[in-house]
């Protein structure tokens, strides 16, 4: 038996109940890109939706009644409170059932969950952010993080690369990023079928040739498919860049979130208390991590 | 630490009595096997049981229960259903007290689960001593003998019971036993360090925990792993017995026609193709080798470095329920590239 004093009574255990979704409200639901619609949900209870807190980089368990719950990365920054947006990828029985709900219809939200990105770590320093195809989306957090804390990040730089401007994530206001004085938004199309993109058309590495990166004082955030890693780590590696300076976010099969399923450890380490967001050293010494 | 004894053929009178703290579990005979169940007689009551089939984690961590229900409008709902229930569990091995010490940990930490704990909360334990058979090796894991995680620890010292007080709850079992325990006596501390002496020597397996977790790096493409992966039949015998194992499945189920339903977790296993599969098909530990590999390395490495200390209680539960008869002090020993080799 656990001692005394360490168990408050079972009742009283479950005023923190880490399984309890809170109920949420599907309010816009915006396709952006096939089976890559961007969900803003906001909590029924109006003091929870104005104090939710988390850090770029976390997640979330979403639930929708019925199909059961699954990860998903917040999409949305800390700096705006009020709604959370999902990003969420038509891939699964729970997001095949989010995608059949419609406005208004409830989700149940629980979270924020995992470590996020070190934005301590990076504060008064350059922050890179290299995205390929679905990897911006847990990259925008951090981005408008940066964005609505300017002033808290010396240079910052985004390079995004899609297949053609159609499936580009967050098309319409990263474009408009692209005029910005005080950040670099570099976006690129592998090809460009509508013949109306006026970005860049080159594979995502090309980007490194338009900026100039001190790899000393900056932290590069990577997200993408396998190849994106492929190229991109050599490169940041190449232009001399500290294992522990770059950053990923990682995916894998969870059911609590809070430490306790097993189902997400990589080596030793859960992604889901010691992640998502993990250091490319972490990576190198996790076996089965990427 | 209070330390009293209890004369052996009172032990029924004293089951009765701590029937005031909640329904008495016991090892009982099953099929040639061993299982807590709840007790009828105190005569079918297997003191002298092996190992039980199941560790005690099933009263905590129950193969199957409803976590929440699912209600409409109202949202999710805890089902609180039983977690109230008091019971003793009489007669629990040192290794397996040990066992729920390592998943107070798991379940503990910043996210504490609150049916496990409340589940804790409501029992009492009642360890007993035991002699070790040809599959146990809980002296190698440090789980022959517990210090805490236990109400009253009872050691067989001949026509007594030298009997550890460990909690406030099990000073309150003495006492309402009335005067039934009595003070031990200079011989009888005597007594209990030469049978404790001679339970060291009746050890026949070992296996050597220090600097095994670096071992794991080191051998990690080891063809150990495809060996083993090539017998395993992926059943998850070996993780269901096993008084560490933890992993569950969370799943909803609905009612046709209805928008209510519970949501329940279910006993998971990493030896189960499904254990790291993300939606989109992508798996992260698709052969049986990688999956084998996974079990042994979270529990000597994972654990470890997470907790301190193995998540291994050496019960021996997963040698007896393998079907291919994979056995893991045979695999740890094969590791270290050491003979099995009795304990000292």
């Amino acid at each position: 038996m656990l001692p005394a004093a360490d168990v408050p009574t079972y009742q009283a255990l479950f005023t923190a109940n880490p399984y309890l979704p809170q109920m949420a409200r599907i309010v816009r639901v915006y396709k952006m890109v096939k089976d890559n619609h961007l969900f803003t949900m906001r909590f029924t209870d109006s003091e929870l939706a104005q104090t939710f807190q988390c850090k770029p980089g976390q997640f979330a368990m979403v639930s929708v009644p019925g199909a059961g719950e699954a990860p998903i990365s917040i999409s949305s920054s800390p700096s705006r409170r009020g709604v959370l947006e999902f990003c969420v990828r038509r891939v699964g029985r729970v997001t095949d059932a989010l995608y059949r709900l419609r406005t208004n219809d409830l989700v149940g939200i629980r979270g924020p969950y995992g470590n996020g990105f070190p934005v301590e770590r990076i504060l008064g320093q350059d922050l890179l952010l290299v995205a390929g195809g679905l990897g911006m989306a847990p990259l925008r957090s951090l981005l408008w993080y940066a964005l609505d804390n300017r002033e808290k990040f010396n240079k910052v730089i985004l390079m995004y690369g899609a297949k053609t401007p159609a499936d580009m994530l967050f098309r319409e206001e990263l474009v408009s990023l692209v005029d910005r004085v005080d950040a670099t938004c570099l976006l690129t199309v592998d090809a460009d079928p509508t013949g109306t993109w006026k970005g860049h058309i080159a594979l995502l590495p090309a980007m490194f040739d338009h900026v100039q990166i001190d790899p000393a004082n900056t932290h590069a955030a990577v997200c993408g498919p396998p190849v994106v890693y492929k190229f991109v780590l050599k490169r940041l590696l190449q232009l001399g860049f500290s294992k522990d300076r770059i950053l990923m976010s990682l995916e894998r099969r969870m059911k609590c979130g809070v430490g306790k399923c097993g189902h997400c450890s990589v080596g030793y380490k859960y992604t889901c208390l010691h992640g998502p967001i993990f250091t490319y050293w972490d990576a190198i010494n996790l076996p089965e991590m990427v | 630490m209070k330390i009293l004894k209890l004369p052996k053929n009172k032990l029924d009178f004293f089951a009765s009595v701590v029937q005031q703290f909640g329904e008495v579990h016991a090892p009982v005979e099953q099929n040639g096997q061993f299982a807590f169940q709840p007790v009828r007689r105190w005569s079918e009551v297997r003191l002298d049981y092996n190992r039980t089939i199941l560790p005690p984690k099933k009263y905590f961590l129950p193969p199957r229960e409803t976590l929440l229900q699912y209600a409409g409008d109202a949202g999710y709902v805890p089902v609180m259903e039983g977690l109230d229930k008091k019971i003793v569990l009489f007669g629990v091995h040192a290794c397996d007290v040990y066992g729920l010490n390592l998943l107070d940990l798991v379940f503990a930490g910043a996210y504490r689960d609150p049916y496990y704990q409340a589940r804790r909360r409501n029992a009492a334990i009642i360890g007993i001593e035991c002699t070790p058979d040809e599959h146990c090796f809980c002296r190698s894991m440090r789980a022959d003998f517990v210090e805490q995680g236990f109400d009253l620890f009872l050691f067989d010292i001949g026509d007594y019971y030298f009997t550890l007080v460990g909690t406030a709850l099990g000073d309150d079992m003495v006492l309402a036993t009335g005067p039934l325990f009595e003070p031990v006596s200079h011989q009888d501390v005597e007594e209990y360090k030469r049978r404790s002496a001679r339970k060291r020597e009746a050890f026949r397996l070992h296996v050597e925990i220090r600097d095994l977790p670096e071992i794991f790096e080191m051998e990690y493409s080891s063809d150990i792993w495809q060996g083993l992966g090539e017998r395993c039949l992926s059943c998850g015998s070996c993780s269901m017995v096993c008084p560490t194992c933890y992993c569950y499945e969370v799943a909803d189920e609905v009612q046709l026609g209805s928008r209510e339903g519970p949501r329940a977790r279910t006993w998971d296993s990493c030896l189960f193709a499904t254990h790291a599969l993300v939606a989109g098909g992508e798996n992260f530990r698709k052969t049986r080798p990688s999956r084998v590999k996974f079990r042994f390395y979270h529990k000597q490495r994972g654990f470890v470095a997470e907790y301190g200390r193995p998540g291994c209680v050496g019960c021996g539960r997963c040698i007896v329920a393998c079907p291919v008869k994979i056995d893991v002090v045979e695999v740890l020993n094969q590791l270290r590239s050491v003979q099995n080799v009795a304990s000292r």
